[in-house]
């Protein structure tokens, strides 16, 4: 399958997407929506890729939304297309993990791509920001809820309400992203942590990020309920036998997905 | 590029730029800032630029902001909404010279004060002709301190020295400047751009990537704890083991040779 707004590849357990319209410094349009729909459709039928890494170019993950396509569309257009929530719906549906690898510029859309996320890492030269409100709109594609769950109704409140932009060490402080590295390393650093990720047993990688993301959805006693069935569900799988066997026995487990 | 305030000259690797208001001891008014900045990303992108070289034309390397722009509004007892000014004008020169992925060093040919010695400390290396004198002036007009100088005054010279300058004012003279950390030379004025001259074509010719990544961990290691000091090296130091440089800087020692180092 050929792209054009992506580049796509596979290195070992890992699926790469990476936004490849960089004289648009990534901006979305509905090409590059579209495209990012496939692909992701295909990195998840594939048993072989256990994690996705998310990337843009070093001067921008994504400059948010293409504005021309948007700025003649009647509301009727943008509720009869959805505009990009297939995008939204599937990236925050998504069953693998993904890590974003953020640099340069992460701004209204974009920011809302790289939150729906599992992991970021970010290179020092990163800038976020839901600037939506600068041309007379909000965040549609999950920003208001995602980025408020992630840091809070404060902060949240004055980067939408005013559109101002944070840097990446405010970023990490703020618990948005989980490390940040000169940018001559970002990429490599999404790699390593994805590896990592893929290293651990699909199985039990895919519950836990199903149980993470229902503790936004549901209140305490039954999210708890809910891990507790997936913890017992685990008991189930040759993984676990396998890492409890290799812990004990002092070895790295492997494993399979099963 | 055309710029009104200030000239610039590429030689061997190093663009010079001088801040080219003589008559106004180079006082920073709008136009200068503007053109600063404008000179600094160009010789950021520019990538045959290796190493920059900032002084002033004439007896003075900056007097700092231009009071007499204001002259009117001061003369009807008025004041300026300053931090406006500053965040416009002058920290994102700072900015810029400290994120530089280039080295930076300010010949200070004469006397320099307020901002103009926020300019000469925001630059990585500090070359002074003995005409020199720096002056952390804000006090005397009743100002605090800004441009950087809070910033690096503190980190250069300690706590009690900084406070000690910034709430009396003194003027410092080359040679206390020296023995305070706050200049790295300081030559006799005939022998002034000639020397400069020298350090600056070294550093051209140097392993620029090395020497960016060199700066980046320094400017790092005074903001942050030692654990993140001893990962950001880590990082740094993987980068600067896959580059051209780094290879032949370890073949030339194999071979007891000079390197030749191509900034790559």
């Amino acid at each position: 399958m050929s792209y054009e707004t992506l580049l796509v590849a596979k290195e070992g357990h890992l699926g790469l997407i990476t936004l490849n319209r960089p004289d648009a410094l990534n901006a979305l349009n509905w090409k590059m929506v579209n495209e990012l729909i496939t692909a992701l459709a295909d990195f998840e039928k594939d048993e072989s890729v256990r994690c996705v890494v998310l990337a843009g170019s070093e001067k921008a993950f994504s400059a948010g939304a293409d504005i021309k396509e948007m700025a003649d569309m009647t509301a009727v257009q943008m509720t009869m297309t959805e505009h990009f929530f297939p995008l939204w719906d599937k990236v925050g549906n998504y069953r693998k993990p993904i890590v974003g690898a953020l640099s340069g510029f992460v701004l209204g859309g974009g920011l809302e791509l790289a939150m729906s996320c599992d992991v970021l890492v970010a290179s020092e030269t990163t800038q976020l920001g839901q600037p939506e409100i600068d041309i007379g709109v909000i965040p549609g594609g999950g920003g208001t809820q995602r980025l408020t769950r992630a840091v809070g109704k404060y902060k949240a409140m004055e980067m939408i309400l005013t559109g101002k932009r944070i840097g990446a060490e405010e970023a990490k402080t703020l618990g948005l992203v989980s490390r940040v590295v000169p940018k001559e390393a970002y990429l490599s650093e999404a790699k390593k942590l994805a590896t990592e990720i893929a290293a651990k047993s699909p199985v039990a990688i895919k519950l836990a990020k199903m149980a993470v993301n229902k503790a936004f959805e549901m209140g305490l006693s039954e999210g708890l309920d809910f891990e507790r069935e997936l913890f017992y569900l685990l008991f189930a799988s040759e993984d676990k036998k396998e890492g409890m066997r290799a812990f004990m026995e002092k070895r790295k487990p492997e494993f399979k997905g099963k | 590029m055309d710029y009104q305030t200030i000239k610039t000259t590429t030689q061997k690797g190093v663009l010079w730029i001088r801040l080219n208001r003589p008559d106004k001891l180079n006082a920073f008014n709008e136009q200068m800032g503007n053109d600063l900045l404008e000179a600094l990303k160009e010789g950021e992108k520019t990538e045959s630029t290796r190493c920059l070289v900032i002084t002033g034309e004439g007896r003075a390397f900056s007097v700092g902001e231009d009071l007499n722009t204001n002259k009117e509004l001061y003369s009807e007892g008025k004041g300026l909404l300053l931090g406006e000014v500053i965040r416009k004008k002058y920290n994102p020169i700072v900015s810029r010279i400290r994120k530089m992925d280039k080295p930076v060093i300010a010949a200070i040919n004469g006397v320099t004060a307020g901002a103009g010695l926020g300019l000469a400390l925001a630059c990585d290396l500090r070359a002074a002709s003995d005409k020199a004198s720096f002056h952390e002036a804000f006090i005397k007009v009743g100002l605090a301190p800004d441009s950087g100088t809070s910033f690096w005054l503190t980190r250069i010279l300690g706590l009690g020295r900084a406070m000690e300058v910034a709430m009396l004012g003194e003027p410092i003279p080359a040679g206390m400047a020296l023995n305070l950390g706050l200049v790295n030379w300081v030559f006799p004025d005939a022998e002034f751009a000639s020397e400069v001259a020298k350090i600056a074509e070294r550093l051209a010719a140097g392993p620029t990537r090395a020497l960016a990544l060199t700066k980046r961990a320094l400017n790092r290691a005074i903001v942050v704890d030692m654990d993140s000091a001893l990962e950001y090296e880590a990082y740094l130091q993987e980068i600067a083991g896959k580059s051209k440089d780094h290879v032949e800087g370890v073949k030339a020692f194999f071979e007891k040779r000079e390197a030749s180092f191509s900034g790559h």
